[in-house]
């Protein structure tokens, strides 16, 4: 193998694990708030085909992002309004989102099945993209790409840097201390699944507009419940999310490379590839378990009213 | 005579009867015809293909029948509901579009001895079901042919879905219309064990065209293999629908199944009353495969060439699977002058020369 195929490989696992990055790191501030939100993979799809519609009628990138946004942060908002308004068991709620977003996205996309777009152009840095190599592997992918990237440092700077972060992470660990402290919890935790379903829309969007763009019934394909797994398994912590985004990108390009070049491996162990070493690179990371402990939001998954007494 | 309550209401009564029969008797005329498909028609693709076969029908016989499609529907439990809801709702013909289909077709055929069902894809019949399937192996052919020509860098793409005889026999027929042009090509095959995934088509798409195929082709259902191709520049060929408005510049050609004068005929046999359950497995001879317009690009005198290959697998003088044909190894397997059966083709396990990789067992 030259060098060179080697980069297309590293390229093309960026572009491969952005839909992950986004859903992902959407999916890490609504558990860090201490909401579990199964519905990754409905709010995909619904903000996949809403972003579509979007780039079909006016061609314009922004205008997909947005409504795409829109609707994946809509599909959460049912599930806040669920989950956190009428107290309705998360993980249920959750499941029913993605089997309602499988639907209801099936049902929006009906006459745009296999209407083409252009797609997103890669965006050439100037001089910075001419540099050999690194060029290629930094500074030629698409806008969404880059905003992925920065979505990254954004939330890794909120969650450590910031007041607001240390809140929300507070909320997650202790809910009931935080609305004890004046914290309005049920409100932040509005914002943190509003947030999560932005981006899992906007991962949506990603996938149709930009990687495949074209709209097929279930085109996410299990994303979402790959970017679900990665938030666990990096340990809630966003920078174990973009290597497990990109490692699960980066093999499943990899293996169709290996099977290109005729290597003797079935193709079916090929395809689970991705899935086995993702896991366990990200558990062999994170093996320590306080640092789990002091990771993993305490009171994901649980029910809570400010009326609760404190137990 | 004065005429009573009673006496009105009786011809009442017998007015109605008339009126149900004549109408019965109307509606009876109108044979009722049946498509059940796997997944919502669209613009390109398998169902897209049957449904195109539908809508010939109902244009060639529209006088004399109705259709339904029922589209989405799941293979398994779900289909054999959706089948059987068909055939009691007074359709006299079924045509079942899917290979998962099959045995809930036989189910619901044994329920309803009177109605005519065909399959499409199994190899499983009854006194009321048929099969059906077009000879996608001889539209595999022609493509070869045109990638054979067309490559610059001798190496063929082919992103494929399970190893199944289907679609190894696919692959050996493209790689033997190739080579019939191009002996020095060779054909690289990544497996994305999916039939409808377009991310992973993409993924595989660039890795076969990062390891230096410029033309690539796909059996699995979606339009990404095509739209990758025209991204990277290179050509591409497609499979069941004309896919060329999603990559005008790499689009070569397709190759596409027909079923329009299939599910004419067979209708009118149902009509005349002279339908019998039957294997049908027809190919560029019946009408069934075609190849979709070729892209300008292509010269002249490979249209010209394929054309005439066209005729001779029409006619019979041609079979692109004719000895001398090795598998990898070297094997003779079948001998010059001699043709695989149908037999040997619908069980086909092997790769022929000049495929690159092995099998997934």
């Amino acid at each position: 193998m030259d060098f060179d195929i080697f980069i297309k490989i590293l390229v093309a696992a960026i572009a491969s694990g952005t839909p992950f990055v986004y859903a992902a790191l959407g999916e890490l501030i609504t558990e860090k708030s201490g909401v579990l939100n199964l519905g990754v993979e409905g709010m995909m799809l619904v903000g996949a085909i809403c972003g579509f519609i979007g780039m079909a009628t006016t061609g314009s990138i922004f205008v997909a992002v947005v409504c795409g946004m829109a609707a994946g942060a809509f599909m959460a908002g049912i599930f806040a309004l669920l989950t956190l308004s009428l107290m309705a068991n998360q993980v249920a709620s959750g499941l029913a989102l993605t089997i309602f977003g499988v639907g209801l996205s099936s049902f929006l996309g009906l006459n745009y099945t296999s209407v083409a777009l252009s797609g997103v152009p890669e965006l050439h840095i100037p001089l910075l993209s001419d540099i050999p190599v690194m060029g290629e592997l930094l500074f030629s992918h698409d806008i969404l790409i880059y905003c992925s990237l920065f979505l990254f440092a954004a939330v890794s700077w909120f969650l450590s840097k910031t007041k607001a972060g240390l809140v929300l992470r507070g909320i997650g660990e202790a809910p009931k201390s935080a609305h004890a402290l004046g914290y309005n919890v049920i409100a932040i935790r509005y914002i943190a699944v509003l947030f999560g379903g932005a981006m899992a829309g906007l991962g949506g969007v990603y996938l149709c507009i930009a990687y495949t763009p074209m709209w097929v019934e279930g085109m996410v394909a299990g994303r979402g419940w790959v970017s679900l797994a990665l938030v666990v398994f990096a340990t809630w912590r966003p920078a174990r999310v973009m290597i497990g985004a990109y490692l699960f990108g980066g093999i499943t390009v990899a293996q169709f490379h290996v099977q290109g070049f005729g290597i003797e491996i079935p193709s079916q162990l090929l395809s689970m590839l991705p899935y086995i070493s993702t896991i366990i690179v990200l558990v062999f990371i994170s093996r320590d378990p306080t640092t789990i402990r002091l990771n993993s939001p305490a009171s994901l998954g649980a029910t809570y009213h400010p009326s609760q007494p404190h137990s | 005579m004065a005429i009573t309550r009673k006496q009105i209401m009786s011809v009442f009564i017998l007015l109605v009867c008339v009126a149900g029969l004549v109408f019965s008797a109307f509606a009876e005329e109108k044979l009722k015809v049946g498509f059940v498909y796997v997944s919502p028609v669209g613009d390109a693709g398998w169902t897209y293909q049957h449904d195109l076969g539908r809508l010939e029908l109902e244009k060639k016989l529209g006088d004399k029948i109705v259709t339904k499609y029922i589209d989405s529907v799941p293979e398994g439990p779900e289909a054999e509901r959706v089948i059987r809801d068909l055939a009691k709702n007074g359709h006299g013909l079924i045509f079942t579009t899917s290979f998962g289909y099959m045995n809930p077709t036989l189910k619901v055929a044994k329920m309803f001895p009177k109605i005519s069902f065909e399959h499409s894809t199994g190899y499983k019949t009854a006194k009321n079901v048929g099969t059906y399937m077009c000879r996608f192996y001889e539209a595999r052919y022609l493509t070869g042919i045109v990638a054979g020509e067309m490559t610059k860098s001798n190496t063929l793409g082919y992103i494929a879905a399970f190893p199944i005889p289907e679609v190894i026999r696919g692959i050996n027929a493209f790689t033997l219309g190739a080579k019939s042009v191009n002996p020095d090509v060779e054909v690289k095959v990544i497996w994305v064990n999916s039939w409808f995934d377009p991310g992973k088509e993409r993924e595989a798409s660039e890795a076969l065209i990062t390891q230096g195929a410029d033309v690539i082709t796909h059996h699995t259902d979606s339009t990404a293999p095509i739209m990758t191709a025209e991204e990277k520049g290179v050509y591409s060929i497609a499979y069941h629908s004309d896919m060329s408005k999603y990559g005008p510049k790499s689009h070569l050609t397709a190759a596409t199944h027909v079923y329009g004068d299939f599910y004419v005929k067979t209708t009118q046999t149902v009509l005349d009353g002279t339908w019998k359950s039957d294997t049908v497995w027809s190919g560029i001879k019946e009408g069934s495969i075609e190849l979709a317009p070729i892209n300008p690009a292509v010269p002249a005198d490979v249209v010209a060439h394929v054309e005439a290959v066209t005729k001779g697998i029409a006619e019979g003088s041609l079979h692109p699977f004719r000895g001398p044909i090795k598998d990898q190894s070297g094997k003779v397997v079948v001998e010059t002058g001699k043709s695989l059966s149908d037999d040997d083709l619908l069980a086909m396990n092997y790769y022929v020369e000049g495929v690159l990789g092995k099998i997934p067992k």
